[in-house]
Parts: structure tokens; C-alpha cells; sequence
């Protein structure tokens, strides 16, 4: 417990519609230890943002409640904390790459505009001089391989490609030391190619800041590749969380299974037809277990009941009534 | 930058002639006979035939319009009815009042609209934002006529503490001629005295002109604001842990602004409509008072005038407003995407 | 996009319409749900229907109708708001409330006219403009757009209802010319770039005629932002008109209109203030009315959220 950086605990984000409250994450648990590096999978819409967010609180708290939930850094609850405390957070510990670059970037300032203003307003980096503030946004820029640094500081948003402006927000998160990164589906709008160089970046200078990365995508492979650990997520609940190299040898959740059918393979059957339907309705969802309407292997029981958290082996866990 | 001024510039001049051929067709061509209107329903037939030689009618519409847009360059926009004076002297005479009028409204709706916005996008769902938004809706029903009529009652019956009629009060030796404007040209010459007398007759009827656009434009901003505050790039630097003010007040303000800015040249121009009926009221002695007699009194040459001028000012403010918001926003400044 | 064509179907319908089929049922829940979540566009809807109500049955409504026409009773005349007077008489004698109601009528008639010729025309127009984007009708039909833009509003319409006979015709013809213009900048912007949408490239590529694109495949999806603008539009023809009155360029006396009943109440401040502040607050209500019934048509459009 003492290695623990982030324990999410029951945490559940309703969103206020309409018709009544969207449960868009209904209780999930989970932890990231020091410098480990985990994966959050699951497709889009299933409540891996929005998870996140709330653990800055960013979220419009007019449309989104925290009815239920902890989340503890170094055991201090976030959502309990004062303003200044959780400013704290936010300026030293956790930084978030958001999934859009484009949007992230305001459009009427300069990239340097911007990452200036995070140095100014750092705890680390208040007191320095302008010219140093300067160098470092420089030399943070280069970090994430930037050729010609002092013209990109002078651009606007929309004068950069979809890659660099990746890059920037790379930069911004990066600029000053924080203990855990969250990257949120980075490069998703971006071709194959960039997306790799994308990934590859990342995990370098996550590994060379021995930082902690919680990864979201909605791919498993390239959780594969960045992350010591995967959580898979479906429609607000955790389904199955493994050691990854366990994980891809022995999928267990029904879910898990669609997601790895998805990936396509060199040899074997092609590509697969992937899981069948979509994502359920939020404000009205299943009783029983989420996946139930779309699962291949489901049972009676499912539809009634909430599938409990069965332990397989230490690291393994599943919500699924099949290994109960 | 220059070259969109230049452009813009250009497209003016081309604007300005469709203005002009529109006041020629509404001031020469729909009232029938200029001559007869001129002299009076009295005046024999030789005199009007004489009149209508001097004025090009006899010639086709096209040479007409000719002959009268050359004298308008000129400034030589013919004789007023009412004064029997040049119209450009009548022009010369009232347009700094007028001018002075505006530049304080407009002033004073761009100052109290960026607080009010500001504070009730910052306070939203409090009391300020209920106030101000009643405010708003205040604003938004009353006229600026009637606002008028209401401030005459106030401070002209009820609570006689601020003039409520002309430029200057009676017994105070007016600054000599600089500008026209007369709080400038005390200032210019420190006669404090006539300052603060000329300041406290505009500050009425500049209230009446200012109140309506003024709780518009806070209620574009505020909405500008509340729709950017759920934008990606705001709840990025929250993240970053950025001080809600510099947010608010940097990374907030700017882009809300740019639609405040685009209304605020339609603001402008319904402030100059207003203010024909407000200087009729408080009996300001500027063009739009003059305007609306020569209206009243159908007396073209004046109408025409008044018009073409107004037209120009509306030109010079829109274009001012183009470039504040290629100012504020690069991706118009710099072109791209 | 085009899902919107169902746009128009008024808040008022619903009840009418709840036999229609599940769909459009839930289509209309929440338009209903979207427009009424804000309690002011209830209260504008209600102002809107009670303004029309007086309009429609002032001759029934109003306790001394005869007061509209040639009327002078001086034993009455300047009475303060009493029972059989409830927002008092003029200085002839003539009840107030009567003419009040009266000018609703001929404010909402004012406007309704207004828009049912600048509308289609600033439509029309701008749906040609920019269809044929590019070529020399969007230049003349722009142009001649832009020449009427580029007066102010109020301005123009003076100018226009100067030159005529003052009555309210005249001032309905000016406030007609000034107000088509903003239908056609507004349309014309949408049209361009809906002009380059792939379901209209289609219609011309299988032959449609170009009356059939315009009005079957353009239009449609450009109703939300006409209807707003349309019912944000009555309270802002009503201001303009009593602008005009205000300065004896509307409606004549004796017949009243809310402008001239204000500049006329204007002459006897402040003793007989309820000659101009009964008109005042009832223009204020009209306008108000409009604006919080227009914006909750614009909630109740908008595709967002």
C-alpha cells in the first residue's frame, strides 16, 4: 500500500440529462502504483474520460455529480480536498494529455503563450526570471522532438499539424515534474504512422521521468505495448483487470475476448466481426450485468444480478458470473 | 494586416456609391418633383421650371444622379429648407455635438458590458448573475426613447440635481472651437468649470443611448464565456492548476470576445438610430436633432445629408470593428484553415 | 441534418398532434422539454398569447371602444387610474387602456405584415444568392444587400417613411425595406455552404429541378435560424414602429400607436404621468414578451446539447 500513487475507490459519475441521470461510471476500482505504467481499455463512450477528469475535477460540475466514491492520492481523497490543496495536485502531481490536441490549444494564444503560462503559475518554476522561463519551454519543446523550437513557440494552434499539436500537449503536461501522467487516447485523431512515433515518445520520457502513466485507448494493443498493467472497462464498470502479459494469455471476460477478436492478426481468421451491438443506454442500463444484452456467453443469472469481482489468481481479476 | 485593410478599404469606397445611389433614388426619385417640393406648393410654374433646370431634372435619372454625386464629393450636398443655409455649414455646426454623444455611449457600453458580463458569467446562477440578467431583460424592453422620456421625468421634475436639456448650462462661458467637442476642448484649455457642467449634460442622454446595447453586449459575453468554459482548452489549464482568475480573465476573456466585438458594430448602428429620437428629447443640438426636423419637414437636401454622413461614420465603425477582431483572432489575422 | 425539417412544429401543436406516431411524439417531448427548461420562454409564451388575444378581441376586450376614433370628453379628461379607468384618461378625456389595447393591435399587425413580406423576399433572395454562389446573381443580389446593411436600421426605415405620406402604411413599407436584407445575409450564408452538401450535389446529379432543390433540399435545413430570428423579430418590428410613431412618422392620430401615445404623455410630465408610463410598460411587455418566447425557440432549435 505504501507503493500506492492513485487509489480509485467505488468511484461512480452520474451526469444530470434530460430524462434523468446518465450513470456513465457506476462504481469502478482502481489503483496505480509508483512508477507503473497501466492501461484502461475499453471502447469509446464507455466512461474511461470522464473517469479520469473526475480525478482532476474538471469536469462541469452543473452537468456531472459525484453521487458515491473516493479518490485517494497518497491517500488524501481528492474529491474532499480545499481549492488550494487540489491546486497543489493539479501544479505538481497529475497532469492529463487530452484526447483532442486541437481543442485542448486555444486558439487566439501562441503555442509558447501557453506553455509559459504553466511554468509562470508552477510551484517549481514561479521564481524564475523570463529569460529562464523561456529556456526551459525551449528545451521542453526539443524534449518532445520539436525541430526549431523558438518558431513553434511563436505560432498559433492553427498553423500546426495534428502531430505537432500532439506534441505541444505533450509538452504542456511534461514541463513541469509531475509524479503521474494521464494520456487519453493520445494520437487517436492522427494517421497510424504519427500515432506510433506518438506512442513511442511517450513511454520514452515516461520511463526516463520514472513518472506513472495511466494510458487510455481503446485498443489493446497498444495497451500491449505501453503498459504494465491493463484495466478493461466496459459501460462504467471494470470487467477484468490483469498483469498485461497474463492478461493477453489468458483472457477471461467475455469482453475481453470481443476486444482481443478485434485486433487484427497476421495469420489465423482475418479479421473478426468484432462484438456484436452497442453500448447501453445510461439512464435506463441492465439490472444485471452491463454486457449482458451483448454477451455471447451469458446466463440467466446476468440479466438479475450484478456480476460480483471474482479473484482468479492475484493480479486477476473478473466481474463475470462464468467464473464464479 | 495591411492588406486586409487595404481590401477592406476598397470594398468601403464601393459601399459608399450603393449608398449614395439608394439616397438618391429614396430623396430624388420616390417624392416625386424636388423643385416643386422645394419651393412650396405656392410657387409659380416658371419658378419651379427655372429650379428644375438649375437642379439637372430635366436631364435623364442617370445624369442626374451625375451632377448630384459630383456635389456631394464636394460636400456640396445643396440648400437646407428649414435653415436656408448650405447643408455642409448646418453639418459643420451640429455633427461634434453628435459625435461627442456617441463616442460617450459607445464608451460607456463597452466599459459597463465587459464588467457586467464578466461578473455575472463568474457568479452564474447567483443573485449577481438574477440581477444582472433582469437588468438585461430591462434593458433589452425599454427603449432608449423611452428611457429618455423616463430620465426627463426623473431629473427635469422629480429630482433636479443633473440638467436635462442642451450642451452647456447658460452661465458658463462655452471653451473656444478646437475640436467641436466640447468636454475636449475644456480639457484642452483647463476650464474645469465648463467640463464637468458639459459632462453632466451628456451624461443623460449618453445613459439613455448606452443602456440598451450595453446589457446586450453582457449578455453575449456571459454567454460566450459559459460556452467557452466547457471548451477542452479551459478544462486543460484547469488542470494544470492555472488560478481560476487568470483563466477567467486570460485564457477566458479573449476568445469570448471576439462575438462580443462583431455585435458591437450592430450595436453601434442602433445607437445612432437611437439617438435621433434621444437628442430630440433632451434637445442636443446635434445632426440627429437636425435630421429629424429636416424629416419632419421633408426637407430633402438635409435628409440626404444627414444620411450619407451617417453612413460613413457606420462604415468607419465597421471596419474599425473588422479589425479588432482580426486583432483578437489569428486564424483571421493570419488566414490558415 | 435533415432530420430538422420538423423544426417548425410549434410548442402549441403538441397537444393537437399526440395522436401522431411515437416518433415524432418524442420529437416533440423534447422540443417541449428543450423550450420549456427555461421558465422565462413559458412566461414569453404566455405574454405572446395574451398580446395576441388583445389584438385579436380588442373591439370586445376594450370597455370604451369609441375612445380609438374622434373622441373629447373634457369632464374626464386627465383622470388618474380609478376603477372604471384603470390606467386613467388623456387630456381629452379618452381611456387609456382602450388605446393600449388598440396599439397591440396595430403593433402585432405592424410586424406580422412586416415579416410576411421581408421574410419570403430576403429568403427567396438569399437562397438564390447562394445557390449560384459565385456567378453574377449572388454579386448583384449581395451587393444591393450589402448597400442595405450598411445603413443603420433605424436610420434607413426613417429616411424611407420621411419621404412618403406619414401614416402606417408608409411606415410598414419602411420598416418592409429595411428589414428583408438580414433574411437574405442570414440564408445566404447557410445556403453556400449547404449548396456544397453532398444530398444536393445528388438532387442535380438524378436531375432535380432547380425550384426543387431550392425549396425541397436547401430550405429545409435552413428553417431552425429563420424561425428564431422570425420570433425574435415581432418585438424588434414592434420597437421600431413605435420609434417611428414616437416621432409622428407611424399611425396618425386619432387612431392610437404606442410611440405617438408616449411623446404625446411626454408633453404632460409629470402630472399626468399615466399617460405615458401605462404605454411605456406595455411596449416593455410586448418587447419582453417576444424576446424570452424567441429565445426559447432558439433552445428549443438549437442541435446542441
Amino acid at each position: 500500500m505504501e507503493n500506492t500513487l492513485l487509489d480509485i475507490k467505488n468511484l461512480k459519475v452520474w451526469y444530470r440529462t434530460y430524462k434523468g441521470y446518465a450513470k456513465v461510471v457506476d462504481g469502478i476500482n482502481l489503483f496505480v502504483n509508483k512508477g507503473e505504467k497501466v492501461g484502461l481499455v475499453g471502447e469509446s463512450g464507455c466512461g474511461k474520460t470522464t473517469t479520469m477528469k473526475t480525478v482532476l475535477r474538471v469536469l462541469d460540475s452543473k452537468v456531472a455529480t459525484v453521487p458515491e466514491g473516493e479518490i485517494l492520492f497518497k491517500n488524501r481523497d481528492i474529491l474532499k480536498m480545499k481549492y488550494n490543496e487540489l491546486q497543489q495536485v493539479r501544479k505538481q502531481s497529475i497532469s492529463m494529455i487530452s484526447q483532442e490536441p486541437t481543442a485542448a490549444l486555444n486558439p487566439v494564444f501562441t503555442v509558447g503563450s501557453q506553455i509559459m503560462d504553466i511554468i509562470r503559475y508552477s510551484e517549481q518554476y514561479k521564481d524564475y526570471s523570463k529569460s529562464e522561463m523561456l529556456s526551459l519551454a525551449v528545451k521542453t519543446i526539443k524534449d518532445v522532438l520539436i525541430p526549431d523550437p523558438e518558431r513553434i513557440l511563436n505560432s498559433y494552434p492553427h498553423q500546426l499539424s495534428g502531430g505537432m499539436k500532439q506534441r505541444i500537449c505533450i509538452a504542456m503536461a511534461l514541463v513541469t515534474p509531475r509524479e503521474l501522467l494521464i494520456a487519453d487516447e493520445p494520437g487517436t485523431a492522427l494517421d497510424v504512422t504519427v500515432q506510433d512515433q506518438i506512442h513511442k515518445l511517450l513511454k520514452a520520457l515516461v520511463e526516463e521521468k520514472k513518472m506513472s502513466l495511466i494510458m487510455i485507448t481503446h485498443s489493446l494493443g497498444v495497451a500491449r505495448e505501453l503498459s504494465d498493467r491493463i484495466y478493461v472497462m466496459y459501460a462504467g464498470n471494470i470487467v477484468e483487470v490483469a498483469q498485461t502479459k497474463e492478461l493477453f494469455k489468458n483472457p477471461l471476460h467475455p469482453y475481453t475476448l470481443g476486444l482481443m477478436e478485434c485486433v487484427p492478426r497476421l495469420y489465423g481468421g482475418g479479421i473478426s466481426e468484432g462484438i456484436y451491438g452497442y453500448i447501453p443506454d445510461y439512464i435506463n442500463p441492465p439490472a444485471g450485468c452491463r454486457f449482458y444484452p451483448r454477451c455471447p456467453s451469458a446466463m440467466e443469472i446476468c440479466e438479475k444480478e450484478k456480476p460480483p469481482t471474482v479473484s482468479v489468481s492475484e493480479d486477476h481479476k473478473v466481474a463475470c458470473f462464468k467464473y464464479h | 494586416m495591411l492588406k486586409y485593410i487595404i481590401k477592406r478599404l476598397f470594398q468601403g469606397i464601393f459601399v459608399v456609391i450603393g449608398i449614395s445611389i439608394l439616397i438618391f433614388i429614396i430623396s430624388r426619385v420616390v417624392p416625386g418633383d424636388p423643385a416643386r417640393m422645394a419651393l412650396g406648393p405656392r410657387a409659380p410654374q416658371f419658378a419651379v421650371d427655372e429650379l428644375r433646370k438649375e437642379m439637372n431634372l430635366d436631364k435623364p435619372l442617370p445624369v442626374q444622379y451625375y451632377y448630384w454625386f459630383k456635389g456631394v464629393i464636394k460636400g456640396d450636398f445643396g440648400k437646407s429648407l428649414n435653415t436656408k443655409r448650405p447643408v455642409i455649414t448646418d453639418v459643420k455646426e451640429f455633427l461634434p455635438a453628435t459625435l461627442e454623444l456617441a463616442l460617450l455611449s459607445g464608451f460607456l457600453f463597452i466599459i459597463f458590458a465587459t464588467i457586467i458580463g464578466l461578473l455575472s458569467a463568474q457568479y452564474r446562477d447567483t443573485w449577481v448573475d438574477g440581477l444582472t440578467r433582469i437588468l438585461s431583460y430591462v434593458g433589452i424592453a425599454i427603449p432608449s426613447f423611452v428611457v429618455a422620456v423616463l430620465l426627463l421625468l426623473i431629473f427635469g421634475y422629480l429630482w433636479p440635481v443633473i440638467p436635462t436639456l442642451g450642451r452647456l448650462s447658460s452661465n458658463i462661458t462655452p471653451p473656444p472651437t478646437i475640436t467641436g467637442l466640447i468636454t475636449v476642448d475644456s480639457l484642452i484649455t483647463g476650464n474645469f468649470a465648463a467640463f464637468f457642467d458639459a459632462l453632466k449634460h451628456l451624461i443623460l442622454p449618453a445613459i439613455a443611448l448606452a443602456i440598451g446595447p450595453l446589457f446586450q453586449e453582457a449578455r453575449i459575453l456571459r454567454s460566450a464565456l459559459i460556452d467557452n468554459i466547457n471548451k477542452e482548452y479551459i478544462s486543460v489549464v484547469t488542470g494544470y492548476g492555472l488560478p481560476k482568475g487568470v483563466i477567467m480573465r486570460k485564457h477566458l476573456l479573449k476568445p469570448s470576445f471576439i462575438p462580443v466585438v462583431s455585435v458591437m458594430g450592430l450595436d453601434f448602428a442602433s445607437l445612432m438610430g437611437n439617438a435621433f429620437l434621444v437628442e430630440s428629447i433632451f434637445n442636443w443640438p446635434g445632426l440627429s436633432r437636425y435630421g429629424i426636423n429636416a424629416m419632419l419637414n421633408k426637407d430633402l437636401n438635409a435628409i440626404s445629408a444627414v444620411i450619407i454622413i451617417y453612413g460613413v461614420i457606420f462604415l468607419i465603425v465597421n471596419i474599425i470593428v473588422d479589425l479588432i477582431i482580426a486583432w483578437l483572432d489569428p486564424r483571421i489575422r493570419l488566414g490558415g484553415e | 441534418m435533415k432530420n430538422n425539417i420538423s423544426a417548425n412544429e410549434n410548442t402549441a401543436d403538441i397537444k393537437k398532434k399526440s395522436f401522431l406516431s411515437d416518433n415524432t411524439r418524442e420529437k416533440l417531448r423534447i422540443y417541449w422539454y428543450k423550450f420549456s427548461r427555461n421558465k422565462f420562454s413559458i412566461l414569453g409564451l404566455c405574454i405572446v398569447l395574451i398580446s395576441i388575444f388583445l389584438a385579436v378581441f380588442a373591439p370586445v376586450i376594450a370597455p370604451y371602444p369609441q375612445h380609438v376614433k374622434e373622441f373629447v370628453d373634457y369632464d374626464k379628461a386627465g383622470l388618474p387610474p380609478c376603477a372604471s379607468y384603470i390606467f386613467g384618461t388623456d387630456v381629452f378625456g379618452r381611456d387609456i387602456f382602450t388605446r393600449v389595447i388598440f396599439s397591440f393591435r396595430g403593433a402585432l399587425l405592424m410586424s406580422v405584415i412586416v415579416l410576411a413580406i421581408a421574410v419570403p423576399v430576403g429568403v427567396l433572395l438569399g437562397l438564390i444568392a447562394g445557390y449560384y454562389s459565385g456567378t453574377w446573381i449572388d454579386v448583384i443580389i449581395m451587393r444591393i444587400t450589402d448597400v442595405f446593411l450598411a445603413l443603420p436600421p433605424m436610420i434607413l426605415a426613417l429616411a424611407i417613411a420621411a419621404v412618403l405620406k406619414p401614416n402606417l402604411t408608409s411606415s410598414m413599407i419602411a420598416v418592409t425595406v429595411m428589414w428583408w436584407p438580414w433574411y437574405t445575409r442570414l440564408v445566404y450564408g447557410m445556403a453556400t455552404s449547404l449548396s456544397k452538401e453532398y444530398f444536393v450535389k445528388n438532387a442535380e446529379l438524378i436531375g432535380a429541378s432547380k425550384p426543387y432543390i431550392l425549396f425541397h433540399e436547401i430550405l429545409p435545413n435552413c428553417l431552425s435560424p429563420i424561425f428564431t430570428k422570425m420570433a425574435l423579430d415581432v418585438g424588434w418590428v414592434i420597437l421600431i414602429g413605435a420609434a417611428l410613431s414616437f416621432v409622428g412618422l407611424g399611425e396618425q392620430p386619432p387612431t392610437p400607436a404606442f410611440g405617438q401615445m408616449i411623446s404625446d404623455g411626454a408633453r404632460y410630465m409629470p402630472d399626468l404621468w399615466w399617460m405615458t408610463i401605462f404605454p411605456a410598460l406595455a411596449i416593455a411587455f410586448i418587447i419582453l414578451g417576444f424576446n424570452f418566447f424567441g429565445d426559447g425557440i432558439r433552445d428549443m432549435l438549437d442541435r446542441g446539447r
